[in-house]
């Protein structure tokens, strides 16, 4: 007993110079604190430290700053030789020292030093009590840093060090993120209610993800139970219906939790139950060979009820009977109901605002995606479309295109420079593919289309397998130019990477080419000539063979362009080609064959599709995937030629 | 009309004591009833390839006969698979299951099995619970009859469709592809019921035959898929001796024409292309208890491709062109893939067929198709000293590399 107020008497006193210290008191300097604690310092619990480091920080001495940083990055240690407290800077074979008051200790070698070394939770509180100091800091980039400390941790304490520092800010954009955070400060942690529904209420309309995560917790909601007649007490969200909110399962559970009912027995513990009861090879008189259905069991617990071997568990009835007996609701974590109601209204209003961005995002990620597809579906636009020929070795061109890329960039370092030898350079490398296989192959079977399919393949797989075995089975990065990087971001919602942008501008300046090069030039018109009627081209005195050679390598051509716009969001590997070639002729099929306006639409509606079925359940592109296909099949069967169909004589069959 | 259908067809005849003389003659070449000169991984890979053989008739019904350029029926081959995996992989996880429980003091119920079931065959996945899709999953007839309902019905929606609204040719194959490929990505989801891209594995253990070594069931495999390799070269001579044969044939010449005739060009296909895919299926399911796993990846268009490209390669319009391309290419590619073969030493270079095959392969389809659309059932043509008529360079039809010998003659 006597020990016990012995050591009563010592943790008070141990306590009584910190509580004096609270008060901030002036007379006692930093390094007087941190001696008087000696013991928390050298070995801290997060759970127990946090009066001292406010001591401290309340001190008011300058030192303390000092302490504290030090504190934090492992540079306070204690001197071995008189375990006197030394701020250290590492030097070349030691540490220079100097004591707590800031006067020079001279060096020590590391091995006469202990270093204190406080966990994550320790620093992390220290860290906190130094934000008030670093937030008046004359170092414009520590205040900054202050911000986004107290951002990504926001603490009661941290309001009022804010709000004294807010008056003094000279920085206006520091001025202004200090309001916010201010004002997120108050809607969470001020005293006053009336304060933090008008720092809510200041919030309407704004969007920032910070606000949404300061004002979702106070309208977290844990599920409860009361019996039917007692008053619900607690900020009530709303009433739950068992039945339609909640299963009958979940509000037993929420009863048992409440301890307002016995637990069900699950049939694990049934079973166990019933083992721990076998006597003869029976239990409760029914054999076991006779248990092997759930009824049986549950006739042999009851039966053990009855004898009152095993605790009463409650049946189904019971269960019934007691969520029936109880009223079921939700109640904000936050205590004040006005608060809740002001933070609803402005989380709804944000909702409103976010769908619509979302809507907006969606829209730009869509037009993205389909600027894509068309990329890789205008060649065989060009192809399959005029020419009605089947390159199934077209998405072997892409590849092509975009290993081209790579390999520019291994000779030319610079990005942008590389770019741009390489966006030529991959036009003539597979325009020259493309016009060899339309001159050793494709020209023996234009009487065949549904066998070029058959030779193009054969042509696909060998280059591809010839890609692999240049090049390996890694995947080689095409970097895109410093320019390209980052995103252009309207606000935190709608955000596009600068590399779709440019694959956007990209895809509509194929579309302006092809339009000029079909409509506007001699040879779109002789292209379209030997499309309709070849043999009423040659006898105008154009040389079918000629354009159909040129027209099968500009196709394959711009595969080759689309090659490099690809790999420069996804990795070149000797399959890139395999991922887009479905794709590009169902872009092409589904917009109309021989219409590059048809192929424009093809590409906005599989991208428009894709994205939107991804929307409804984003965590699975396989299946937006699928529906999409699904949906494409059953378009097909609607509109047999595609959105723009050809009419009249230029349709051919 | 008075000569009986063998007589009209001699191929038939000796198609299939050729086939009766290899089934044999692996027999009694094999481990477990002969001599032991093949391994039983060697005989699974005959049963494998007699069951792509029958896939490959299918192909060559649909393309070389009726003309429509199928590249889904790989996936009906690999859904046949599905459905008899669904009943192997239940079955034996039921026997384990029932194994393991039978150690506790209660007898088992049957929920619980259910759920052991269910726990152990979708662990992989993180569900613990048997989707709807294994309704049947625990009768073999059952299944059985989903081997060829699941496939045939999906075919029948898909040709209804697809042929009511006359895509046709090119359209037609690309639109087989875009289907195959919606299979396999659905089937790729780990919540569609078929364990994702895990697939169903540890096939080759057929319950209830738990004391019989895998060199007999390789064995038996074997000759349940020679027998359906028969069985279906019979059926699918059968079908385009005919009448019947003659119509699909006309319809791939010029659909158009046949349309003109009075002809249900639209009911014949449906029921071409929904037969192919019952026997496709049924060569998966025969496939893939030897082969041990299915997966979705095993659904993936290029498998369709490469079932045209044998068919292309042995010779479309014969059925024996078809098995002698599926058998020649798949057992050459087993061959060089395996790393069997000897690699060519060109001095500055190494030529390893493991890399270099599918080039080879692919060059191979290019000269097939541009020198010799006949494949090599054309050989054939050669030996009897047959010659396709000469038109004076008219084209016979639309798809002129795709001749009967018999139209041949005339």
């Amino acid at each position: 007993m006597r020990a016990a107020v012995a050591a009563l008497v010592l943790v008070l006193v141990s306590l009584l110079p910190l509580a004096a210290l609270a008060q901030g008191d002036p007379q006692v300097s930093a390094a007087q604190i941190v001696e008087n604690n000696r013991a928390q310092i050298e070995k801290p619990s997060r759970q127990t430290i946090g009066p001292v480091i406010s001591a401290l920080a309340a001190s008011g001495d300058p030192q303390a700053v000092d302490i504290l940083t030090a504190w934090a990055n492992r540079g306070l240690g204690l001197r071995k030789s008189d375990g006197a407290f030394v701020l250290m800077t590492e030097t070349a074979d030691g540490y220079a020292l100097r004591l707590l008051d800031g006067t020079d200790a001279g060096t020590a070698a590391r091995a006469d030093i202990t270093e204190l070394r406080p966990n994550s939770g320790v620093r992390g509180v220290i860290a906190n009590a130094l934000v008030q100091f670093q937030l008046t800091d004359p170092d414009r980039a520590r205040r900054a840093s202050a911000l986004t400390t107290i951002a990504r941790d926001p603490a009661p304490e941290l309001l009022e060090p804010l709000r004294a520092s807010l008056e003094a800010e000279t920085d206006p954009a520091l001025r202004a993120q200090k309001d916010r955070l201010n004002r997120l400060l108050t809607l969470r942690f001020d005293p006053d209610p009336a304060a933090r529904i008008a720092a809510i209420d200041s919030f309407s309309g704004d969007l920032g993800l910070d606000l949404r995560a300061a004002l979702n917790p106070l309208l977290a909601t844990t599920r409860r139970a009361a019996p039917q007649g007692t008053a619900l007490e607690g900020n009530i969200a709303r009433e739950l219906d068992p039945g339609s909110d909640l299963t009958e399962t979940e509000a037993y559970d929420l009863l048992v939790a409440a301890n307002l009912a016995p637990a069900r027995l699950t049939p694990a513990e049934l079973k166990a139950a019933l083992v721990a009861n076998i006597v003869d090879g029976a239990v409760a008189g029914i054999p076991l060979a006779e248990l092997n259905t759930q009824a049986a069991r549950n006739r042999a617990y009851t039966a053990l009820e009855v004898a009152g071997l095993v605790p009463i568990a409650a049946t189904d009835e019971e269960v019934t009977q007691s969520v029936a007996a109880h009223r079921f609701f939700e109640t904000y974590a936050e205590a004040d109901a006005s608060v809740t109601a002001a933070a609803s209204s402005v989380l709804s209003g944000i909702e409103i605002k976010l769908g619509t961005m979302q809507m907006a995002d969606l829209t730009l990620d869509a037009l993205s995606l389909a600027s894509i597809y068309f990329l890789a579906a205008i060649g065989l636009a060009i192809t399959f479309g005029v020419m009605r020929v089947i390159n199934m070795a077209h998405g072997e061109f892409i590849m092509m295109g975009a290993y081209t890329g790579y390999v520019v960039q291994l000779f030319i370092p610079n990005y942008t420079l590389s770019l741009v030898v390489a966006l030529p350079l991959a036009f003539l490398v597979t325009f020259a593919a493309g016009v060899a296989m339309e001159r050793l192959v494709i020209r023996h079977l234009y009487k065949r289309p549904l066998e070029t399919l058959l030779a193009t393949f054969g042509i696909s797989i060998a280059l591809q397998q010839l890609a692999k075995n240049i090049f390996g089975t890694q995947a080689r990065p095409l970097t895109s130019p410093a320019w390209l990087d980052g995103a252009l971001t309207f606000n935190d919602i709608v955000s596009i990477s600068y590399i779709r942008v440019a694959i956007f501008v990209l895809a509509l300046l194929f579309l302006m080419f092809f339009l000029w090069l079909m409509k506007r030039t001699r040879l779109g018109l002789e292209v379209r000539a030997v499309t309709q009627n070849p043999s009423m081209a040659a006898s105008m005195g154009i040389n079918p063979d000629r354009i159909n050679m040129l027209t099968f390598g500009l196709g394959s051509g711009i595969a080759g362009i689309a090659g490099i716009a690809i790999g420069l969001f996804a990795k070149v590997t000797s399959e890139l080609g395999n991922d887009y070639i479905v794709q590009s002729f169902m872009t092409v099929v589904v917009g109309g064959v021989g219409n590059i306006w048809g192929t424009l639409a093809g590409a906005l509606m599989i991208g428009t599709l894709q994205k939107g079925i991804e929307w409804f359940n984003p965590s699975n592109t396989l299946a937006a995937q699928t529906y999409m296909i699904l949906f494409i099949i059953l378009f097909i069967q609607f509109r047999p030629r595609g959105i723009i169909a050809l009419k009249g004589r230029a349709a051919g069959d | 009309m008075t000569r009986t259908f063998l007589a009209r067809n001699p191929s038939v005849l000796i198609f299939l004591l050729i086939l009766s003389l290899f089934t044999l003659g692996v027999t009694v070449l094999s481990e477990a009833y002969g001599i032991a000169f093949l391994s039983t991984s060697f005989i699974k890979t005959l049963g494998k390839t007699l069951c792509l053989c029958l896939a490959a008739l299918a192909m060559d019904l649909i393309w070389g006969y009726a003309g429509i350029l199928s590249l889904g029926h790989m996936a009906f081959f690999a859904l046949g698979g599905y459905m008899i995996g669904m009943w192997l992989m239940y079955a034996r996880t039921e026997g384990i299951v029932i194994t393991a429980l039978s150690n506790e003091a209660l007898p088992a119920t049957a929920q619980e099995i259910q759920n052991g079931i269910a726990a152990q065959i979708f662990g992989v996945v993180g569900a613990s619970e048997l989707p709807g899709v294994w309704l049947f999953a625990h009768s073999l007839p059952l299944q059985l009859a989903l081997v060829v309902l699941v496939p045939g019905l999906l075919a029948l929606a898909f040709g209804w469709l697809a042929f009511r609204s006359r895509v046709t040719g090119v359209y037609l194959s690309i639109l087989t592809q875009a289907m195959t490929l919606a299979l396999a990505l659905y089937l790729f989801q780990n919540d569609s019921g078929l364990r994702g891209n895990n697939g169903l594995s540890g096939l080759q253990n057929i319950p209830g035959l738990d004391g019989v070594s895998q060199d007999r069931i390789s064995v038996w495999f074997l000759w349940a898929s020679a027998f359906a390799l028969g069985m279906g070269y019979l059926l699918v001579a059968w079908v385009v001796s005919g009448k019947f044969g003659s119509v699909i044939r006309a319809i791939r010449d010029d659909e158009a024409r046949v349309r003109f005739l009075g002809y249900s060009v639209e009911g014949y296909k449906l029921f071409v292309f929904t037969l192919t895919a019952i026997i496709a299926a049924i060569a998966g399911a025969l496939y893939y208890p030897q082969a041990g796993i299915i997966n979705p990846a095993e659904l993936a268009p290029i498998a369709s491709i490469y079932l045209a490209v044998w068919v292309a390669i042995g010779g479309r319009g014969r059925l024996y062109g078809a098995v002698i391309g599926a058998a020649l290419v798949s057992l050459l590619s087993s061959w060089f893939t395996g790393g069997r073969a000897p690699s060519i030493n060109l001095g500055f270079y190494t030529i390893n067929w493991v890399d270099w095959w599918l080039i080879l392969l692919g060059l191979s389809f290019v000269a097939v198709t541009l020198f010799a659309p006949k494949g090599i059932g054309g050989l054939f043509d050669l030996l009897q000293g047959l010659r396709s008529p000469d038109r004076k360079g008219a084209p016979l039809g639309p798809d002129d590399g795709a001749l009967l010998e018999k139209e041949a003659k005339e």
